[in-house]
């Protein structure tokens, strides 16, 4: 020890520690109010203040439109529908991926299932809608623009979500308590739901969440797969905003969609509320799952075993249409498409390649934001203060800071737009600078952050805080020592999803980007809309180099992974 | 701060993380961004769809002094709406891409404003200018939406190829035909347009009637009908009629062969102009009249349909060759007045989706 440790000094001077907290929650709440809160309040706004006076009119007009009504409730059924199908089919996935005896190819395969997480919509659209169409292999099942292609497309894009949340949470399960249920006379059928369940139950939740939002404000492939008689609140948002200018409709469009998702959110924040504690815990890579023996596990294997592999072929079967297409050259076959991604593209001046590394570029921006308005937000969400006012106030934020997710691309976009020009007075548009990119992406991917890291630290047993300060450390120490190694490597999953997700993103970015300097889904959505089959050929094979870019970015996060407790996400 | 050697495993790795940090922001995309609006700098505010070479814009900047930053902002109709809402700090100097059914909301909103221009190619761009405009608007290119056909697919079976609007609707063409959705595609828009001034306002909607009981699909976009439904869109559709443009059929000519695959039938065409404007307000309105004269020159002409797949307005350039010989566009496509588009836009489309079209 070098002296007197920082901790006590710490003690000593309470006002230390509470103005370190107010830091860590102020900062990231700065970012999310400037570049989140305010902007949807300054859209909103715009739609209820006509000549400086409120109306509120708008709301009877929109609501007396049986129009709205539908799209609400198909907003709520696609949703429900996607969330409820993806925990089904998630569960066995990480039961098999996470938690069942380790396979060759598992790793890649967990790799596997995240790719359609990142793949913009427009591609999947295209890919989906080539296996559907009346002329595609899957023609005959008569799916082509109908709600099951949607919830299916909702499905692929989201399964994964559910997987890897739960499974980061099973693979670390202690097994004794399953086997004590089982040597008691349970049949593994009722050890798994009077046991395990209730443990993942946390899991389950927030994944469910995730999946709600993300089905609840999607967008691209709700119109390319449905069309606009399947609309939601989200494409009604975009139709009214960008289209018609109609801002009365879709301001109260979007508090609509707002109070939904504070709704669902209440309620999942709830069911956590009362299950995420601290769980028996087993250290990392000290497990033989079923070698130690869960008597009856055989049956839960193969049967979740059965689901997952029809899933991933499920799963794969929009992808290898894509690969295929991708690979399609005239009437043969060839790699020309992929020669092509490392010249400047026609019509668009930088290749796919220059394109890869300005996505890059803005992902790493947006990760290393993410993490740290996320990092510190999940820190300050995890503690558990003795005053009730704080415990509320903590439960707020932790609903609110998931409402990136659940508020639409277009409102956010415009809103920036409108507060951006010149922010606190500053002589600097950040409107049309290349800052704003990054930080756009950035306010997406914290929920994932919290998200992933928040579950971590909160399964942390708060007597090894305990004893760490009865053993003499200060809160510092205690958070140096306790949370900050299981709460890192937690970080350094998330920054893998937060990669992930800010390279696929393109709903804010399609507003930001700076056509010279185009992101990777920008080429592809790009390439898309051109006329001519290289230009789709082209798209296609550019969909699949940021498939496999998000897919490599995964799995090294994926090798952190292996050494992190618990993450949720 | 760790001040205890048992803990090195986690000083290891808050300095891996750092390092790790420190690397990655090597890589980031901050500072290499070009800074604010500068007096040697014009802002071009436009559309997703618009490209120009960087070597077009080498030349502006050669012959002016002046670097040109674009900017775009979503599609049409977000591009024209955002510069409603930010009228009052407008996000650049000059506009390309505002086309004619939504010029009258950027002219009613006063977005753009006349400028002194020279371009020798004005009386061509007058030519084509919208009723009302004081010159604020200048039309820079054109293209007509029409109605395009699979002509392989045809002459294979042993149907004659529709011509007019008034064949997609008989039943002999019935399950044959795609169009995009006009609520949120601009081709689609213009075809509802199309049949809005073939058919009248009142007989519109009977129209698009007859053309549901004919099974026709609408797919979300332009990608979609064209690339995914479309017979000879490349991704194995089963509809050899679709909505496009007339510049379509020369990206069918198949390898090795001189004939395109594909054609437009002019009698469906509607004529989208594009215009360039400057912005009210903008901070450099002379780089931004500068810069839409050099829109009109004939490095920038002549760019145009490689780059953005339009028709120059200038007479002073020629068009690609094949072009000039399969992508000829209509001698008298239909045409609505812009101010009856911009009122009743909203009305129109919300007219369409009670339809249950698609």
């Amino acid at each position: 020890m070098l002296g007197e440790p920082t901790p006590a000094r710490l003690r000593d001077r309470p006002w230390v520690a509470r103005t370190a907290w107010t830091l860590a929650a102020g900062v990231p709440l700065a970012f999310l109010v400037v570049f989140f809160a305010l902007p949807v309040v300054a859209m909103v706004g715009r739609g209820f203040v006509v000549d400086g006076a409120v109306d509120l009119t708008g709301f009877t007009e929109v609501f007396s439109r049986p129009r709205t009504w539908r799209v609400v409730g198909l907003t709520l059924l696609q949703a429900t529908l996607a969330t409820v199908l993806c925990v089904l089919l998630g569960v066995p996935g990480a039961h098999t991926l996470y938690r069942a005896r380790a396979f060759r190819g598992r790793a890649a395969l967990r790799a596997f299932v995240t790719v359609p997480f990142v793949l913009p919509t427009v591609v999947v659209g295209v890919a989906f809608r080539a296996l559907l169409q009346p002329s595609g292999p899957l023609g005959f099942l008569g799916l082509d623009h109908t709600l099951t292609a949607i919830v299916a497309a909702l499905v692929f894009f989201n399964y994964s979500v559910v997987v890897r949340s739960v499974g980061g949470l099973w693979e670390r399960l202690d097994p004794r308590a399953v086997q004590a249920a089982r040597a008691l006379g349970a049949s593994p059928l009722r050890a798994f739901f009077t046991v395990t369940l209730p443990a993942l139950a946390p899991a389950v939740a927030s994944a469910a969440s995730l999946v709600f939002l993300f089905s609840a404000t999607s967008f691209g492939t709700v119109l390319v797969l449905g069309g606009t008689r399947f609309g939601t609140v989200e494409t009604e948002i975009w139709v009214q905003t960008t289209q018609y200018l109609n801002l009365r409709a879709a301001a109260v469009l979007s508090v609509t969609q707002l109070v939904v998702v504070a709704g669902v959110l209440a309620v999942v924040a709830r069911t956590q509320a009362s299950r995420e504690r601290a769980l028996p815990m087993i250290e990392p890579g000290r497990r033989e799952p079923d070698a130690a023996g869960e008597p009856g596990s055989r049956v839960v294997t193969v049967a979740a075993a059965t689901v997952t592999g029809a899933v991933v072929v499920a799963v794969a079967m929009p992808l290898v249409a894509l690969v295929l297409r991708s690979l399609r050259v005239g009437d043969g076959w060839g790699l020309d498409h992929y020669v092509a991604l490392a010249a400047p593209a026609r019509g668009l001046g930088v290749s796919a390649l220059e394109a890869a590394v300005t996505s890059v570029r803005v992902a790493v921006d947006a990760t290393l934001i993410a993490l740290l308005v996320g990092g510190l937000l999940a820190l300050v969400l995890s503690r558990r203060p003795a005053r009730p006012g704080a415990r509320r106030a903590l439960a707020g934020l932790d609903g609110l800071v998931m409402l990136p997710l659940g508020v639409s691309a277009v409102t956010v976009g415009f809103g920036l737009l409108l507060t951006m020009a010149r922010p606190f007075g500053l002589d600097v548009d950040l409107r049309t600078s290349p800052l704003l990119l990054p930080v756009a992406q950035a306010t997406v991917a914290v929920p994932l952050v919290v998200r992933t890291v928040l579950p971590v630290l909160r399964a942390i047993d708060p007597r090894q805080r305990e004893a760490a300060a009865t053993l003499g450390a200060g809160p510092g120490r205690v958070l140096a020592t306790v949370d900050a190694p299981a709460g890192l490597r937690a970080l350094g999953l998330a920054a893998g999803f937060a990669f992930a997700a800010s390279l696929g993103e393109f709903g804010a970015t399609s507003f930001l980007v700076r056509p010279n300097d185009p992101t990777l889904p920008v080429v592809v959505f790009r390439l898309i809309g051109r006329p001519g089959l290289d230009a789709a050929g082209q798209a296609t094979a550019a969909a699949v180099l940021l498939a496999v870019l998000s897919a490599v970015a995964v799995a090294v996060f994926e090798r952190l992974r292996s050494r992190t407790v618990g993450a949720q996400w | 701060m760790i001040h205890d050697h048992r803990h090195r495993r986690g000083a290891g790795l808050v300095a891996l993380l750092a390092a790790a940090v420190l690397g990655l922001a090597g890589c980031s995309a901050v500072g290499t961004g070009s800074g604010g609006a500068a007096a040697d700098t014009v802002t071009l505010v436009t559309h997703d769809s618009f490209w120009l070479p960087d070597e077009v814009f080498e030349v502006f900047t050669e012959q002016t002094g002046l670097t040109v930053r674009v900017v775009s902002q979503g599609d049409t109709g977000s591009l024209v709406n955002q510069l409603v809402l930010t009228k009052d700090a407008p996000l650049g100097d000059a506009v390309f891409g505002i086309d004619n059914t939504f010029a009258s909301r950027a002219l009613e909103a006063g977005v753009v404003v006349p400028a002194h221009l020279e371009a020798p190619a004005l009386p061509d761009a007058r030519a084509h200018a919208l009723p009302g405009d004081d010159g604020a608007l200048v039309a820079i290119d054109y293209g007509d939406v029409c109605v395009n056909i699979d002509d392989a697919w045809f002459a294979a079976s042993d149907l004659a190829p529709p011509a007019t609007l008034d064949d997609l609707v008989r039943p002999e063409y019935r399950s044959l035909f795609v169009t995009p959705n006009p609520v949120t595609s601009s081709p689609g828009f213009a075809f509802l347009l199309t049949t809005i001034a073939a058919s009248g306002d009142t007989g519109w909607p009977g129209y698009w009637t007859a053309l549901k009981a004919n099974d026709v699909q609408v797919a979300s976009g332009w990608t979609d009908a064209y690339q995914s439904a479309f017979t000879a869109g490349g991704g194995g559709g089963d509809r050899p009629v679709v909505v496009s443009y007339a510049s379509s059929p020369p990206f069918t000519v198949p390898d090795g062969g001189s004939t395109p695959t594909t054609s437009a039938l002019l009698d469906t065409c509607f004529r989208q102009v594009e215009h360039a404007g400057v912005l009210a307000g903008a901070k450099n309105p002379d780089g931004a009249a500068l810069l839409v004269d050099f829109l009109l020159s004939d490095t920038v002409q002549q760019a145009i349909p490689g780059a953005m797949y339009m028709y120059p307005v200038s007479t002073s350039v020629a068009l690609p060759d094949d072009w000039a010989r399969w992508a000829p566009v209509a001698t008298d496509p239909f045409t609505v007045d812009p101010a009856a588009v911009a009122t009743h836009r909203e009305e129109w489309l919300n007219r369409w989706t009670d339809l249950g079209v698609g």
